[in-house]
C-alpha cells in the first residue's frame, strides 16, 4: 500500500488490485462510521481510494503506511437485479471478440454477479467488475456521439450502465429500464461502490 | 407563483444558479460544484442579508438582467460592471434596494469574467442532493437562466449589511497559482517539471466551470501507458494526452484516468474563475505546510 499526499488535506491510497481497493474502501467507510476517520470524500477507484478533506493528512499517511489494513469481509447486501435485453449494436464485435455465439454473451454475462468497484463519468455510473479477465474488450476506435440511457455496456474489464444519454466509447450489448439515476428518490444512484448485482435477461417484446 | 420571485429579462451568455455545491457525493459520481469564485458569491450573501449556504446568481461575460416581483435588497461583485435599476447607475458591491417591478441590470464585465448577484432571501429552486447549484458536467441542480425564466426567491433572513462599498482583489493582470507538485508528478520528465513550474502558460478560451484550460508548452511524460481511473480533487492539475496542463474547477468529473502533476491551493482557485482568456499564467512550486 503506498499513500501519496494529494495537495494540502486529501490522500491517493494506492493498492495493487481492484479486490484491493475495495476492501480497503470498505475498511475507510467502517472507520469514518465508527468516528476513528474524519474524511468529506472517500472515493474508490480501479486500484485507488481517494480521502478528501482531511484534518491531518500527514499524521493519516504516516498511520496508514504503517498498517496492515484487514481484507475487509464482503458486506452481505442485496443484490440489486438489472432486467436487460441483450440487444445491443455492438453485441456481434463483443461475441467476436470473446469467440463466441451471439447468444452465449448473454449466457455468460447475465450468469456472473458483479459488483460496483466504483462510480464516477456520470452521478449514477458504476464500474462493474465481475467478469473474468479473458473477456476483457476494447473501446470502441471510435465513440458516439450519443449512447442512449440505459444502456448496458463493456469497456477493459468493466460493466456499466449509461444513466442519460451521453457521448461515449464502451462496446453497446443491451438495454434495460432500470432507472440508475434519479434524484427524486433516496438513495439517487441505483448503484453505490460495494452494491451486487445481476443481469436479468428479459425476452424480446413486441417485434423488435 | 407567490410574487417572491426574480422574472430574468435577459439571461446572458451563461449565468446560472450557486451556492456552496455539493460535497460528499463524489463516491456517487456527484461533482461538488458551486460558486466559482467562492469569496465573491459570500460577499454578496452578506451584502444581501443572507447566510452563507443562500443560493446567489453567477454570471459570464455579460452579465445579465432581472426584474423582481417584490421589492429585494441585491448586491453585484467578483467581476467589476456597471450595475443599473431601470437605467439608472447604482453602487457595485454594495446593498441596493430594487423596487418591486424594476428592472435590474447587471453590465459586461470590465475587467474579469463572473460577477455574482446576491438577491435578499437567496434563489430558492428546488434542491438536488441538498444544493441548488447547477452542475454543468452532470446536469444536476437547474438549468442555466434562459429569457423569461421565473426565479422563486426565498424569505429574507436578516437586515442587509451597512457599507458603502465592500473592498474585493481585482481580476488577476497574471494568473499565479500556487501548487503542491503530486500525486503523479514521477509520470512526468524532469525536464517536464522544470517547464511546468518555470514556463508561462496563458489561459485558453476553451476553460469552463469544468476546468481552466492552458495554452504553452507541452509537459512530457516520463511514462507511457494508462493510468488506471483515479478520484481527482478540486484544483488538480490534470494533463491530457496533448501535454497542456489543465486546473480541475468546481464542475471537474470525480474520477480521471491522464495523471495529475500537482494541486493548486484552493485560496488560488477564486482568481482563476475571473481570469480571461489570454491572462498569463504561472505555476509556483510550494511546499506543503
Amino acid at each position: 500500500m503506498k499513500v501519496l499526499p494529494v495537495g494540502e488535506d486529501a490522500l491517493l491510497v494506492e493498492v495493487s488490485s481492484g479486490d484491493e481497493a475495495q476492501a480497503l474502501h470498505a475498511e475507510l467507510l467502517r472507520r469514518r462510521a465508527e468516528g476513528s476517520l474524519s474524511a468529506r470524500e472517500i472515493v474508490p477507484a480501479a486500484r485507488t481510494v481517494l480521502l478528501d478533506g482531511l484534518d491531518s493528512p500527514a499524521r493519516l499517511a504516516a498511520e496508514l503506511t504503517a498498517a496492515q489494513l484487514p481484507p475487509a469481509p464482503p458486506r452481505a447486501r442485496a443484490v440489486v437485479e438489472i432486467p436487460v435485453r441483450y440487444d445491443g449494436p455492438d453485441l456481434a464485435d463483443v461475441a467476436a471478440h470473446w469467440g463466441v455465439a451471439e447468444r452465449e454473451v448473454a449466457r455468460l454475462h447475465s450468469r456472473t454477479e458483479f459488483r460496483v468497484a466504483f462510480c464516477g463519468f456520470a452521478p449514477g455510473f458504476g464500474y462493474l467488475t465481475g467478469l473474468p479477465p479473458r473477456y476483457d474488450v476494447p473501446r470502441r476506435a471510435t465513440p458516439r456521439t450519443a449512447v442512449p440511457a440505459g444502456s448496458v455496456a463493456l469497456a477493459g474489464p468493466y460493466t456499466g450502465v449509461y444513466p442519460r444519454s451521453s457521448p461515449g466509447g464502451w462496446q453497446l450489448i443491451g438495454t434495460t429500464a432500470a432507472v440508475l439515476w434519479d434524484h427524486a428518490r433516496v438513495p439517487a444512484a441505483l448503484l453505490s461502490p460495494g452494491t451486487r448485482v445481476r443481469f436479468v435477461p428479459v425476452e424480446q417484446v413486441g417485434h423488435s | 407563483m407567490t410574487d417572491r420571485a426574480l422574472a430574468v429579462v435577459r439571461a446572458g451568455a451563461l449565468t446560472t444558479v450557486q451556492d456552496l455545491g455539493r460535497p460528499g457525493h463524489a463516491h456517487l459520481g456527484v461533482p461538488r460544484s458551486g460558486a466559482l469564485d467562492r469569496p465573491a458569491a459570500d460577499l454578496v450573501n452578506r451584502l444581501a442579508g443572507n447566510p452563507p449556504a443562500a443560493a446567489v446568481l453567477e454570471t459570464t461575460l455579460n452579465g445579465c438582467a432581472v426584474r423582481p416581483r417584490s421589492t429585494v435588497t441585491v448586491a453585484v461583485a467578483g467581476a467589476p460592471c456597471r450595475v443599473t435599476v431601470d437605467g439608472r447607475p447604482v453602487a457595485w458591491g454594495a446593498p441596493v434596494r430594487v423596487p418591486a417591478g424594476a428592472l435590474l441590470d447587471v453590465g459586461p464585465a470590465v475587467s474579469g469574467l463572473r460577477s455574482y448577484v446576491g438577491v435578499s432571501g437567496g434563489i430558492a429552486v428546488e434542491p438536488v442532493l441538498g444544493s441548488r447549484s447547477t452542475d454543468l458536467l452532470s446536469g444536476l441542480g437547474p438549468p442555466p437562466l434562459t429569457d423569461g425564466t421565473v426565479l422563486p426567491l426565498g424569505r429574507p433572513a436578516g437586515a442587509h449589511a451597512r457599507v458603502d462599498v465592500a473592498p474585493q482583489p481585482a481580476p488577476p493582470a497574471e494568473l499565479v497559482l500556487r501548487v503542491t507538485l503530486g500525486p503523479r508528478d514521477g509520470w512526468f520528465t524532469p525536464e517536464a517539471l522544470r517547464t511546468f513550474v518555470s514556463r508561462p502558460y496563458r489561459v485558453s478560451p476553451a476553460s469552463n466551470r469544468i476546468g481552466l484550460r492552458t495554452e504553452g508548452p507541452a509537459l512530457e511524460r516520463a511514462r507511457a501507458g494508462e493510468l488506471p481511473s483515479e478520484g481527482m480533487v478540486l484544483g488538480a492539475v490534470q494533463v491530457p494526452p496533448d501535454g497542456r496542463p489543465v486546473v480541475f474547477l468546481a464542475d471537474h468529473p470525480t474520477t480521471g484516468g491522464y495523471p495529475v502533476i500537482a494541486v493548486v491551493r484552493a485560496a488560488d482557485l477564486a482568481a482563476a474563475a475571473q481570469a480571461v482568456a489570454g491572462t498569463p499564467v504561472r505555476f509556483v512550486a510550494v511546499r506543503r505546510r
